[in-house]
C-alpha cells in the first residue's frame, strides 16, 4: 500500500493540469461554436479571437469554459471524455464487437505476447553466445546495437510488405517487429547478468575443476536473473510498442494502433485518446505481471527481500 | 624415515606484465611444507603472499621454477581436486541455502545425494553450524557466513586448505573466536593448511611455520618453526614464548622493509 500512494499522487497531479489544460486548448474552437448557435462572444470576430491567447480568451468569456470540456471534437479531450470512452467501450460493448477496446486490445497484446516470447528467446540465446564465444561477442554485438539505430517507424512498413510478400500476414509479422524492438534489451541485460560473477567467484569454481558447462548452471545463470527480469521489463512494453507501430502505417484495421490511426484520420481524438490510454494501462499492467513473477522468483531462490 | 614434503617450492619466480613494466611478484621462492603443518604467510601487501598460495592451487602459473603439491603439479593437484580453497570473502551463492553452498563442490565433483547429506552435516558440524543448512547466507553473520565457506572448502576432504585471509574482514573478537575453532578443526582433520594473513599474532597463534615475506621484488626473508605446543589456549598469547615468535616475525618484517 505505501508503494500506491506516491503513483496516485503523480496521477492526481497529472490529472489537474491536464483538466486545467483543456480550458486553453480547446477555447477558440468553443468560442466559434458558440459564436455560430447565438452566444455572445468577446472579441466577436474569429480572426481578432485568433490572434488572443487562449488563457486570455477563457478570462474573457468564463461562460463558455464550461463548453470547452464538452465538445464532440476537441483539440485536448477531457479526462472525463477519455474516461466515459474508455469505460464505454472496455465494458459497454461486447468483447466481439468492432467497437470494443477489449477486441482491439486482444488483437494488440497476442503479436505483443508472441513477439516478446520470441524475443526473449532470441535475447537470452545471443547472449550466452556472446558470453562463450569471442567470436560472437565481436560479431554480434555491434549489429545488436546498430539494429535498434535505425527508426522502428521506417523499418516496419518494410517488414510487413516483404513478409507480406512472403505469403505471410496475421499475427506473425507484428511480432517479428515486436521481437526486434524486445530481443535488445534481454541481449543487454543478459551479457551482463552472465558476466556478473567477480574473479573470486570465477577462481572459486576452477578450485574445483568446473567446465564450463557446470559454471553456466550453477553460478552464472543463476547469477544472471535480478538482470533477465529488468530486461523483461523492458522488454515487454517494447514489445507492445512494436506491435502498435506495426498497427500504425500498414492499414492494419484492428488493435490499438488502428484504433489510434482511425480517430486521427475521422477527427475524432476522444477515440485515439482512449486507445493510448488503453494501451498504457496494458503496458502498465504487463510490466506489473513480470514483477510478481520477479518477486515470486526471487524469493524462490532466497534472495534477500528488497 | 624420510617423507616427501606436501607441497614443494624450489627457485619459484613470478613476473606479471603490467603496462608500467614487470612486477616481480614472486622471487626465488624456496619452502618446504610438510604433511600436518599450518603454515602462515606474513608480509606487507604486494609481498607475494597471495601470489605464493595461488601458484599452490594453480590458479597463478609460475614464470620458472618448479613447484609440486602432492609430488602433482598444481595444475593436475588441483584437477585432482588435492586442496579446498577459501577466499578473503565468503561468496557463498545468496540464492542456495548454507547446505546448497556446501553441496555446491560436491554437485560439481558428482557425489550422490546420499552422500551429500551426509557430508553436509559432518562439515556444519566441524565449524560448528549445525542446524543451519535451511538458512539462507543474508541469515548469517560475517563470521557465519566465512565459517560455512571453509566448510564448504573441507566438504570433499582434500588433505590440504588454502586460506587466503579468511578473517581479514572480520573484527577482532570474532576473528578470535574463529582462530581458535579453526586449531580445533585442524587438530581434528589432520590438514596441512596454508594461511595467509597480515596480523601477527594471528600468524604465531595459529602456525607451526611461519613464512615471513616482503615486497618488491617479492621474496621470503624468514622462515620460523614455532616452539608453542599443539594444545593452544588464546591465553597463551600473553606466554613469554609467543612474544618471543611474534618479536621475531616484526623483525622479519621489517628487515624487509629497510632497503626499499
Amino acid at each position: 500500500m505505501k508503494s500506491i500512494l506516491p503513483v496516485l499522487t503523480i496521477i492526481a497531479a497529472v490529472l489537474f493540469i491536464w483538466t486545467l489544460a483543456v480550458v486553453p486548448m480547446n477555447m477558440h474552437l468553443t468560442a466559434d461554436q458558440a459564436q455560430r448557435s447565438g452566444a455572445i462572444v468577446t472579441p466577436d470576430t474569429p480572426i481578432a479571437r485568433k490572434e488572443t491567447n487562449g488563457i486570455v480568451l477563457a478570462l474573457k468569456n468564463p461562460h463558455l469554459i464550461a463548453l470547452t470540456y464538452v465538445g464532440k471534437r476537441p483539440n485536448l479531450p477531457s479526462p472525463h471524455q477519455v474516461g466515459l470512452e474508455m469505460f464505454d467501450t472496455i465494458f459497454g460493448k461486447k468483447v466481439t464487437s468492432k467497437r470494443s477496446l477489449v477486441y482491439h486490445g486482444w488483437i494488440t497484446l497476442a503479436p505483443t505476447l508472441l513477439g516478446f516470447a520470441i524475443g526473449t528467446l532470441l535475447g537470452v540465446l545471443l547472449a550466452v553466445g556472446i558470453v562463450f564465444s569471442r567470436v560472437m561477442d565481436k560479431s554480434v554485438m555491434p549489429w545488436a546495437i546498430v539494429s535498434q539505430t535505425i527508426p522502428i517507424l521506417a523499418l516496419a512498413p518494410m517488414i510487413i510488405v516483404v513478409l507480406g510478400a512472403a505469403g505471410i500476414h496475421g499475427v506473425l509479422p507484428k511480432s517479428v517487429i515486436a521481437a526486434y524492438l524486445s530481443f535488445f534489451p534481454v541481449v543487454v541485460g543478459m551479457v551482463k547478468g552472465l558476466r556478473s560473477p567477480d574473479h573470486m567467484q570465477l577462481d572459486l569454481l576452477r578450485t574445483y575443476s568446473t567446465n564450463n558447462v557446470q559454471s553456466f548452471w550453477k553460478m552464472r545463470l543463476p547469477s544472471s536473473t535480478p538482470y533477465l527480469f529488468a530486461s523483461l521489463k523492458i522488454g515487454i512494453s517494447a514489445s507492445l510498442i512494436g506491435t502498435i507501430v506495426a498497427e500504425l502505417p500498414t492499414g492494419a484495421k484492428a488493435g490499438f494502433g488502428a484504433r489510434m490511426l482511425v480517430g486521427d484520420q475521422y477527427g475524432q481524438p476522444i477515440l485515439s485518446w482512449a486507445a493510448l490510454f488503453a494501451a498504457a494501462l496494458t503496458a502498465a499492467v504487463l510490466v506489473g505481471i513480470i514483477s510478481l513473477v520477479e518477486r515470486g522468483a526471487l524469493r524462490k531462490m532466497g534472495m534477500k527481500p528488497a | 624415515m624420510t617423507q616427501e614434503p606436501t607441497i614443494d617450492a624450489k627457485g619459484l619466480h613470478l613476473t606479471f606484465e603490467t603496462n608500467d613494466g614487470p612486477v616481480h611478484a614472486l622471487q626465488d621462492v624456496n619452502l618446504e611444507i610438510n604433511k600436518g603443518d599450518f603454515v602462515s604467510f606474513i608480509g606487507p601487501s604486494g609481498c607475494g603472499k597471495t601470489t605464493f598460495l595461488r601458484c599452490i592451487a594453480g590458479l597463478e602459473t609460475p614464470t620458472s621454477g618448479h613447484i609440486s603439491v602432492n609430488g602433482l603439479t598444481p595444475d593436475e593437484a588441483r584437477r585432482a581436486r588435492a586442496y579446498g580453497y577459501v577466499f578473503q570473502a565468503a561468496g557463498l551463492y545468496p540464492w542456495r541455502t548454507i547446505g546448497g553452498n556446501i553441496r555446491l563442490p560436491l554437485e560439481i565433483m558428482g557425489f550422490s545425494k546420499f552422500e551429500m547429506s551426509e557430508r553436509v552435516e559432518r562439515v556444519l558440524e566441524l565449524v560448528d553450524l549445525t542446524g543451519f543448512d535451511k538458512k539462507f547466507p543474508w541469515q548469517l553473520s560475517g563470521g557465519m557466513q566465512q565459517r560455512a565457506s571453509i566448510a564448504r572448502a573441507l566438504a570433499f576432504d582434500a588433505d590440504i586448505l588454502l586460506m587466503d585471509e579468511p578473517f581479514g574482514a572480520l573484527d577482532e573478537i570474532v576473528r578470535d573466536h574463529l582462530n581458535e575453532q579453526l586449531l580445533q578443526l585442524w587438530a581434528r582433520t589432520e590438514k596441512t593448511i596454508g594461511f595467509v594473513t597480515h596480523s601477527i599474532s594471528e600468524a604465531v597463534y595459529l602456525s607451526t611455520k611461519i613464512v615471513v615475506m616482503s615486497p618488491r621484488p617479492g621474496r621470503i626473508t624468514d622462515v620460523i618453526d614455532s616452539s608453542l605446543p599443539k594444545e593452544r589456549p588464546l591465553d597463551i598469547r600473553d606466554s613469554p614464548e609467543f612474544i618471543s615468535i611474534a618479536q621475531r616475525v616484526r623483525d622479519g618484517l621489517r628487515a624487509g622493509h629497510a632497503h626499499v
